[in-house]
């Protein structure tokens, strides 16, 4: 409490102080300057083509698309948060707070839907519950009924299935990022809070709650973001969101300028909702004091025969779904096609995707260690406003993105060879859009909120004194940070760019607007079959995305099962 | 530990060098070759190329995009590596042009080989094939072997009919279609009389309508010609062929102004780098040859008259396209798609 005020008190007093700090760090304000330029570039590029246009598209707009839309959207919202929230909650507190056959697979394996992309998800569901398909089909055999109208069976394709689809991949974020506050602390404090008496309801709701709030609130608005900027699953499922009347505006109605008007008013929104997530926990904080803390911990609660049997089928159920669900679907086309397994484009488009993942994680990475140090340097309201800011092109669709990178890069592109031209006799061509650094640099940028998060909440973790100690013993701020803070933030470091390296690999919609000649990565594979009406054809390559993805998601586990012991 | 690391770090180590490998720009333009800009995907095409590359030793380089090509176009403007446009729909064609990335050509061959219905009055695009818009009816359920676009209102099709997204192109050429011949009004009520119709919420593709008709969930459905040629087709998965044979294939308004046909084309590009090997292509491609192999291998109708269609097309029956132009078809695509929006088609029957 006492370093709480100290801090407030501090940053008070330093408002003055941001110029100085500028001067004495001018080479990491430059790269900051530069990174969050280049972030913000293709976001600020859509809000130009945005004010460009005339508005004519509203009176149709306002009438008869978006109420309906922003509705259906703010359902999938609602549901997608209620819905990760209580599995990515629950399960959390499943695995750290009790112990039951299969709890350590379980642990990690609660991560492996994050493998896999919304789109395909939404394909394996819509193929797994049709008329067809497996479930009705078993259904039918099991009463005897024939036609769909004999019986009742819920439709996928509607506003709560596409909200199912969506919770079934991205509850992850939110199991991830909780549960690392519920290893860390959840069971001490509960424990304390349980010796003087109070009920495990009422330590559940009025103690881990708030604790894992951050964590709740940085999980979640991932995967609110995820289920914003999804175009795939909706457009599959035939749920018209927001994003889907994006599109439809854009590309049927020839106005890019009113499809990025709609684009802006979302972002809009999210930003609202960030700050105000902000504002209503600006005075709280939790830290974790390791090195007072007692090192042994009490056991978790064992649950044996039936219970221990019911835990493991209730942390099986969002693993079958996200995860078992697809396996089986593309499972069963892959068998027939495994000769495809030999096709050097294949094993070429595998190549490429692991490349740009790597390539796009470790910028992402960087461009948020860069931005956040100097967030934390300077310790301005507006400076942190303006980081958390650039983050935000994860809540545009991937398209728009792109679009608004294009239109920069390009623009850059053209520029630099007209230069090359006119003074040096030769032309440059399209040194950015024509390679494959504007898919790198897009795939960073779009991800950025995942490293960014990862980063921030590891960091929110570490007592302030840590780094305070380090400054009073007479380290630099930047010494301080190499050798107090960034070791302690590996795990955080590692967790931010595996999830940037995972949603790079599943990156379909900003890839294919800006690869080049020749350039195919398993997504686009899968796209380029699927948008023929035969995604049969891609299912080897579907399934390999889900396998690059895995081995990093176990990865993911790593970090946070050294922090059990810590 | 260390040796762990040192594992984990010379992985690193390689992925790098290998992301370096695949980020490197290709080279714009080259010896002897065309670039294509394509809305369609690359397995439909890559047998024309193939031929084409074989006959003329000109190599192609495919770069498939789904939505953007003529904004991309656009954006990297002078310096657009983009020879050719291939594309689906007449929307996309005109909207090509629009976005001012094409350029008119000017060709004897392509001129001879196009019907001018099928080519752009200035010379900007041409078609290189088309597509009927026709149902797909029920072997076992639907009777009549004569319908109209128009019929598709009627209440004794309530709850019988599957369709995709109204705001798909192929639906929204149709929609618009029905602007052109009837007037904005009389295609509202029309279409309002469709929704009606439904017997669930649109969704998927052509091809799912045919399983739906299979499996009982309703008795007609909206798709293109080629589909059923596919599925009829399908050897890796044989269930479609079951799907394709529940249906029937009926061509509306056959005995009056004809079927709504759309087609699929291709555009030369503004900056076009290698514009001699792109007329090659174009010519190949409006050739004889080129045409036989578009009806064989994709079952669409070729464009050139007098090219034999497959044999599975051929099992359907005659078309008699509709003879409006495209042009002025296309002109009515955003009126469709708003009365798509108004109507709310995409919300299914029940609302």
């Amino acid at each position: 409490m006492s370093s709480f005020t100290l801090r407030e008190a501090a940053s008070r007093s330093q408002t003055s102080a941001g110029r100085i700090r500028r001067q004495r760090h001018p080479l990491a304000f430059t790269l900051a300057a530069i990174a969050a330029a280049v972030v913000l570039l293709p976001i600020v590029t859509v809000i130009i083509v945005a004010l460009s246009g005339s508005g004519a598209d509203w009176p149709h707009l306002a009438r008869y698309v978006l109420p309906r839309s922003a509705l259906i959207t703010f359902w999938m919202l609602a549901l997608v948060s209620v819905g990760a929230g209580v599995v990515g909650v629950g399960c959390a507190w499943l695995v750290v707070a009790y112990d039951f056959p299969g709890r350590r697979i379980l642990s990690w394996a609660l991560v492996l839907p994050l493998a896999v992309p919304p789109y395909l998800a939404a394909y394996a569901f819509a193929e797994f519950l049709d008329f067809v398909g497996p479930v009705q089909s078993t259904i039918r055999a099991l009463f005897g009924f024939e036609r769909p109208g004999d019986y009742w069976f819920p439709d996928i394709r509607s506003t709560i299935g596409a909200a199912i689809v969506m919770v079934a991949v991205t509850y992850p974020y939110v199991y991830l990022t909780v549960r690392v506050v519920f290893l860390m602390q959840g069971r001490n404090i509960a424990d304390v809070a349980r010796t003087l008496g109070a009920a495990p309801s009422r330590v559940f709701r009025r103690i881990l709650l708030p604790v894992a709030r951050p964590a709740i609130a940085a999980g979640l608005s991932l995967a609110l973001m995820e289920t914003l900027n999804d175009i795939g699953a909706v457009q599959h499922l035939g749920v018209r969101t927001l994003t889907l009347s994006v599109y439809t505006t854009w590309l049927n109605r020839g106005s890019l300028e009113g499809a990025a008007q709609i684009a802006v008013l979302m972002l809009a929104l999210v930003a609202l909702l960030l700050l105000a997530e902000q504002l209503a926990r600006r005075r709280q904080r939790f830290h974790v004091a390791r090195a007072t803390q007692m090192k042994a911990r009490p056991p978790r609660t064992p649950l044996s025969g039936w219970r221990g049997f019911g835990a493991a089928l209730i942390g099986l159920v969002p693993i079958m779904a996200g995860f078992g669900v697809p396996l089986l679907i593309f499972g069963r086309y892959a068998i027939n096609r495994l000769h495809q397994a030999s096709d050097p484009a294949l094993a070429k488009a595998f190549m490429t995707t692991v490349s740009v993942a790597f390539a796009a994680a470790l910028i992402a990475v960087i461009t948020a260690l860069l931005l956040i140090y100097v967030a934390h340097l300077v310790r301005s309201r507006a400076v942190t406003l303006l980081v958390r800011l650039a983050a935000i092109g994860y809540a545009l669709p991937g398209t728009i993105l792109a679009l608004g990178m294009l239109i920069s890069l390009a623009r850059l592109d053209n520029f630099i060879d007209a230069l090359a031209r006119d003074y040096a006799g030769f032309s440059t061509g399209l040194l950015l859009t024509g390679s494959a650094t504007a898919v790198v640099l897009v795939c960073a940028i779009r991800f950025l909120a995942l490293a960014d998060g990862a980063i921030r909440s590891g960091l929110a973790k570490l007592p302030p004194h840590l780094d305070e100690a380090a400054r009073s013993l007479g380290r630099s701020a930047s010494a301080s940070a190499y050798s107090t803070l960034l070791p302690l933030l590996k795990p955080a470091i590692l967790t931010g760019g595996i999830l940037v390296f995972v949603d790079t690999a599943k990156e379909l919609s900003a890839t294919i607007l800006l690869r080049p000649f020749g350039f195919n990565t398993l997504a686009t594979f899968v796209y380029e079959n699927a948008s023929r009406g035969a995604v049969e054809e891609g299912a080897l390559a579907a399934l390999l995305i889900i396998a690059t993805s895995i081995v990093p998601v176990i990865l993911l586990s790593g970090p946070l099962t050294r922090d059990r012991d810590a | 530990m260390s040796a762990t690391s040192f594992k984990f770090r010379s992985g690193l180590a390689a992925i790098a060098v290998a992301a370096s490998a695949s980020i490197l720009p290709l080279p714009a333009f080259a010896e002897g070759v065309v670039n294509i800009y394509s809305y369609r995907q690359p397995f439909l095409v890559q047998p024309l190329l193939d031929a084409f590359t074989e006959q003329t030793g000109i190599r192609t380089e495919v770069l498939f995009l789904d939505q953007g090509l003529e904004d991309r176009i656009a954006a990297e403007g002078i310096n657009s590596p983009a020879d050719v446009v291939l594309t689906v729909d007449i929307g996309r064609l005109v909207n090509v042009k629009e976005k001012g990335v094409t350029q008119p050509v000017e060709d004897e061959n392509i001129n001879a080989n196009i019907p001018a219905e099928f080519r752009d009055p200035e010379g900007h695009w041409f078609g290189l094939t088309t597509r009927g818009r026709v149902v797909y009816a029920s072997k076992d359920r639907v009777d009549q072997d004569t319908i109209t676009y128009e019929d598709l209102a009627a209440s004794k099709w309530k709850g019988k009919i599957c369709m995709r997204s109204g705001q798909h192109m192929y639906n929204i050429a149709l929609i618009a279609s029905m602007i052109a011949h009837h007037g904005e009004t009389e295609a509202e009520e029309w279409l309002q009389g469709v929704k009606e119709n439904l017997a669930r919420k649109p969704n998927g593709g052509d091809r799912d309508q045919a399983q739906a008709i299979y499996a009982g969930e309703c008795d007609i459905g909206l798709g293109n010609t080629y589909y059923v040629g596919l599925m009829m087709n399908n050897e890796k998965e044989p269930e479609q062929k079951e799907w394709a044979n529940a249906i029937k294939v009926l061509f509306p308004n056959s005995e009056e102004r004809g079927t709504h046909v759309n087609i699929s084309g291709m555009a030369l590009a503004k900056h076009a780098p290698n514009r001699e090997n792109a007329l090659k292509l174009m010519q190949f491609l409006s050739s004889a040859e080129a045409q036989a192999i578009y009806a064989e291998a994709n079952h669409e109708y070729p464009v050139m008259p007098g090219t034999k269609v497959s044999e599975t097309v051929k099992s359907f029956g005659e078309i008699k396209p509709d003879s409006l132009p495209l042009a002025e078809i296309a002109k009515y695509r955003k009126a469709a798609s708003e009365m798509v929006d108004r109507v709310g088609l995409d919300e299914g029957p029940a609302s």
